[in-house]
């Protein structure tokens, strides 16, 4: 769930139910990364609850590109190798979804 | 005192000095971005620098991006048994290998023993304390072949193991300890019969049970061959004496970590940064030989030079265990320097026996992707 965007939509709070810091860490290292960032930190507002408030300041502009989440579906980079020993099969799984799990056109109703 | 006003002023540029490299980081601010150092008191430089701006003055971009990633990322193992793996992550930051290690322990599904149905319980063994035993005992299955079990779902052969424990002390015979290969599947479900309130009626169908089993587990194809047991036989669950008797019945159910600890597959997991021992000045002859005694993993090594003169030489940097020992004592510090890569992390998994640990990993992978699938469907 989003707080915030509407007013201004180069900053935004998302607030994740069910998580916790293994995912929140994770985001917010990359979102981090990424040069069109300003400010990205996460918070949970009470350990007994299991939420998270991810806050996300960028430089303003930045469209959901969907073309980068393909490494999801389409193209599985397939060509990593496990060095050291050899007997294990590392078939990265393909997530099995045919529709791209962005859904554009289909709008939820809350 | 000539010099000053009448000198010639000679032009030139800072960038023109060789040792300063372009398009690179200065080797003291590589060093801070790329590399913990531990110092006597305290390590320095601990937090990763992940802001993309943060080397902007100088013309360098921190930023990552998914192509630069997966040029450079590696995994190589190096050592894989039935029970515990050890692998090097090469490329990754502190919070990713983290999100892995809390999955590993928290949120990867096994079957543990959840429910007990205790018919007869004369030991001096509690009943709840017998259950919580029961309970932790780990048991050698494909969780990926049950699903979850609600509270509104009936057990049935898809989402429990049903195990039965009778065992008796005869009196007269010394004491007996219960072991956990005491625990006999029942692949056609469970066998204690559910008081019905109308005992009249349906005598001639089959009495109701505490699972509702279509069809036997032992027909499912990976178990035809290998029965659901406990991974370890020898596990002490009860001690009997003369005359005392335990006999229930336990259904295992899929769970995870988060839950209780009893469903966690992994003995421990846990990760440390490849430790670099430097050295930064040339250590020769009484003083080598003195360095070479003080450290208890026998990372650095002696070499000769020839003429009787003799050097150290780090050997084995990656048994470095960072107990200081080598920078303890004066002066051992300009000498030596102890420092970790912060992008290299050496992983060491311990599986319980349910999967091996290279499953667990890469289960571990795709639970992180489904995290993060559901969170961008919620997005969109």
């Amino acid at each position: 769930m989003e707080h915030g965007f509407f007013t201004d939509n180069s900053a935004a709070t998302f607030s994740l139910t069910d998580e916790d810091h293994t995912i929140a860490n994770a985001v917010r290292f990359t979102l981090n990364q990424d040069p069109r960032v300003t400010f990205c930190g996460y918070s949970i507002p009470h350990p007994s609850e299991a939420r998270v408030n991810i806050r996300v300041q960028t430089t303003g502009g930045a469209v959901f590109d969907a073309s980068q989440y393909a490494f999801f579906g389409n193209d599985v980079l397939e060509e990593v190798e496990l060095g050291g020993l050899d007997d294990e099969d590392e078939d990265l799984p393909a997530a099995g979804l045919d529709e791209e799990e962005f859904l554009f056109d289909q709008e939820e109703k809350f | 005192m000539a010099e000053g006003a009448g000198e010639e002023k000679k032009k030139f540029s800072i960038w023109d000095l060789p040792d300063v490299p372009v398009g690179q980081l200065p080797p003291h601010l590589e060093l801070q971005r790329s590399r913990v150092s531990c110092n006597k008191d305290a390590p320095i430089h601990t937090e990763s620098i992940q802001y993309s701006g943060a080397y902007a003055s100088m013309g360098i971009d921190n930023s990552s991006r998914l192509d630069r990633f997966s040029n450079n990322f590696r995994v190589e193992v190096v050592r894989l048994n039935e029970d515990d793996m050890e692998f090097d992550m090469i490329g990754i930051d502190a919070a990713i290998a983290n999100s892995f290690r809390r999955i590993l322990i928290a949120e990867l599904p096994t079957m543990a023993i959840e429910k007990v149905l205790i018919a007869n319980n004369t030991s001096i063994i509690q009943d709840e304390v017998l259950a919580h035993r029961l309970g932790l005992v780990p048991i050698r299955v494909d969780p990926r072949l049950f699903d979850y079990l609600s509270e509104n779902d009936q057990p049935n052969e898809k989402n429990t193991v049903v195990f039965k424990l009778h065992v008796q002390c005869k009196r007269g015979s010394p004491r007996i300890t219960v072991k956990s290969d005491a625990l006999k599947w029942l692949p056609n479900g469970s066998e204690l019969v559910k008081e019905t309130r109308n005992a009249t009626s349906d005598s001639s169908s089959k009495p109701e049970t505490y699972t509702y089993f279509g069809c036997s587990q032992e027909t499912i194809p990976e178990f035809v061959k290998n029965p659901i047991i406990p991974k370890y036989p020898d596990i002490i669950i009860a001690k009997l004496g003369p005359g005392q008797e335990i006999e229930l019945e336990a259904h295992a159910v899929k769970g995870i970590g988060k839950t209780h600890a009893k469903w966690s597959p992994v003995a421990t997991a846990w990760y440390r940064m490849l430790p670099e021992v430097v050295l930064l000045e040339d250590i020769e002859d009484d003083l080598a030989e003195e360095l070479k005694s003080k450290c208890p993993v026998n990372v650095f090594d002696i070499e000769d030079l020839g003429k009787g003169r003799r050097r150290a030489t780090v050997a084995r940097p990656r048994a470095c265990t960072l107990c200081r020992e080598c920078i303890r004592g004066d002066d051992w510090e300009k000498r030596v320097a102890l420092r970790r890569v912060k992008d290299h992390f050496i992983f060491t998994i311990e599986s319980t026996g349910a999967l091996p640990p290279e499953v667990l990993f890469t289960e571990a992978v795709k639970i992180l992707e489904d995290k993060c699938e559901r969170v961008i469907t919620e997005l969109s």
